[in-house]
């Protein structure tokens, strides 16, 4: 396993982008950070810059204009750089597939890492996913 | 001599959860002109709704803004109902209970979402970790009636999909009551505290005749003085059967917006409380066998403000035209005069205290290129200058300087 690769099991720092996404899930991922979830604990926190982040919790449905605009983020994240999918808007579209501002899903935009379904998950199965997530990573898979 | 610059926020930016570009025109530190450029989360819900049917709709709609999600819905059923001849003539007397109970818990929700968010940017962290200490409760109430915490698919033309439990009475009872000392924790930290005082009075003022104006709606209207609420003035659901008031405010500063926010998750409270009581027994949806053609209309006073659908019907299954107007709409145009004026430092506080919800009422701008009008991004332009030197490159290799 690579340092950064170990690096990145710890503290995770997260950027939270909105790509069309109808405010639910980007609640309940600031509810993580919460008293009652309290994800901070774990080293967990959302940082305002994509320079720094570790990982990049997208959400929504990818509308026309956010397209290009999580392109050129995912550009900027240092790498190794985790992409989780949260809702199911982004991980399917919803039930905004066929509109006429909606066009391909995120995992043909950029490689998935994680993808939490729900609508919205709730913040345990956010905190489950990511467990699992650094769970993987330290075995090295 | 003063000089204008331009401070580009957005459109992914710590500040808020959605994306919105912000171009703040500034001279020094004062904002002298501000520019508000949106559509990064439309998604065409107005088409879509024409090609579902009308129970779809319900749950379509509802996903148009994750906070006010019993809001949309409501506005939707009463538009549909509308043409069906008047909520009050088809809908059980017990769904009309819990659709206003459902409607204040989330106003409730909403509120404390505002206030937390609210003492995030003006840097009182406490007070956005106690605000969203205490909504938990108000979602475990949610996840008890209705299964889940946000999207609460309670809506139906006709009444309600869920019943509210005997059982489950005293509980949101018990926990409003548990509820209260939180509300009187934060109504004497916000109006006590000097440092608060010192930070929202005087700043962002709406006037009474700006709002007016402006066309604004709900609680930023009711702190400028416009005593407006769509609750007393066109009463749905269970309202009218309970007593309650309408908190005005005068200022029109980030301050009135707040205590008005306050004050009327108190009287969320009193109408829950006299709903829980006054519940009657009975049927909870009427059955509806299709839509007759015509037109109808649905206000409701969502945590925002008035929320406005419009449905058109020609007698099939589903609408022929659906249209939607969100609070935030005429709300967020007020900070053309709301945030101007300020420095840098009070943007922040004043484009937020309208609780501004971009999900909501969000546009998408088609640019018409048949005039001979080119649009161009910054790639283009570097391609053009790329080329231009390449063209001089040919030129004087063909000169043979």
């Amino acid at each position: 396993m690579s340092v950064t690769l170990k690096a990145l099991t710890r503290s995770i720092w997260v950027f939270h982008v909105s790509a069309g996404s109808c405010n639910n899930c980007d609640i309940e991922i600031l509810d993580l950070l919460t008293p009652r979830f309290d994800a901070e604990r774990f080293g967990i926190q959302l940082i305002g810059s994509i320079r720094h982040a570790d990982a990049i919790l997208i959400t929504g449905a990818m509308n026309k204009k956010s397209v290009p605009r999580v392109k050129k983020l995912y550009e900027q994240a240092p790498k190794p750089c985790v992409v989780i999918a949260v809702g199911t808007c982004a991980l399917s579209q919803h039930m905004f597939r066929d509109s006429y501002n909606v066009e391909e899903t995120l995992d043909k935009i950029l490689p998935v890492d994680l993808y939490i379904p729900g609508c919205p998950p709730k913040p345990e199965a956010m905190i489950d996913g990511i467990v699992k997530l650094v769970t993987k990573l330290r075995q090295g898979t | 001599m003063s000089h204008k610059v331009i401070v580009p926020i957005g459109p992914y930016h710590p500040l808020q959860e959605e994306p919105e570009f912000f171009q703040l025109y500034v001279e020094g530190e004062k904002v002298v002109d501000i520019d508000i450029i949106i559509g990064y989360n439309h998604r065409g819900i107005e088409k879509l709704a024409e090609a579902k049917h009308y129970d779809q709709v319900a749950f379509l709609v509802e996903r148009i803004c994750g906070i006010c999600s019993s809001s949309h819905p409501n506005a939707y059923v009463l538009a549909v109902e509308d043409i069906l001849g008047g909520e009050f003539n088809m809908v059980p007397e017990r769904a009309l209970f819990i659709r206003t109970i459902i409607d204040e818990l989330q106003r409730i929700h909403s509120h404390l979402l505002w206030l937390g968010l609210a003492g995030h940017f003006i840097g009182y962290n406490t007070v956005w970790m106690w605000a969203w200490k205490y909504r938990e409760p108000v979602l475990d109430m949610f996840e008890m009636i209705t299964g889940n915490r946000n999207n609460y698919a309670m809506f139906k033309v006709g009444g309600v999909r869920r019943d509210i439990k005997a059982e489950d009475i005293p509980i949101v009872k018990k926990a409003l009551d548990e509820l209260m000392p939180a509300l009187d924790l934060f109504r004497g930290a916000v109006m006590d505290d000097p440092v608060i005082q010192a930070r929202l009075k005087g700043i962002g003022i709406l006037t009474k005749q700006q709002a007016i104006d402006w066309c604004v709606v709900g609680p930023t209207a009711r702190a400028s003085g416009l005593s407006m609420d769509v609750r007393r003035d066109e009463p749905y659901g269970a309202i009218d059967r309970v007593d309650w008031n309408v908190i005005v405010e005068q200022e029109g500063d980030v301050f009135a917006k707040t205590v008005v926010r306050i004050l009327e998750m108190y009287e969320s409270v009193r109408i829950i409380r006299q709903c829980l009581d006054k519940i009657p027994s009975g049927q909870i949806d009427a059955d509806v066998k299709e839509i007759p053609p015509g037109e109808g209309i649905g206000r409701v006073e969502a945590p925002r403000g008035e929320c406005f659908h419009y449905i058109k019907s020609d007698g099939t299954n589903r609408p022929v035209r659906h249209k939607i107007r969100a609070p935030s709409f005429m709300n967020v145009a007020s900070n053309k005069v709301a945030a101007v004026g300020g420095t840098i430092s009070d943007a922040t506080i004043t484009l937020a205290a309208v609780d501004p919800c971009y999900c909501c009422t969000e546009r998408v701008a088609v640019i018409n290129k048949s005039d001979n009008a080119k649009v161009m991004n910054g790639w283009d332009l570097i391609k053009l200058s790329q080329e231009k030197t390449k063209q001089l490159k040919d030129e004087i290799a063909r000169k043979g300087i």
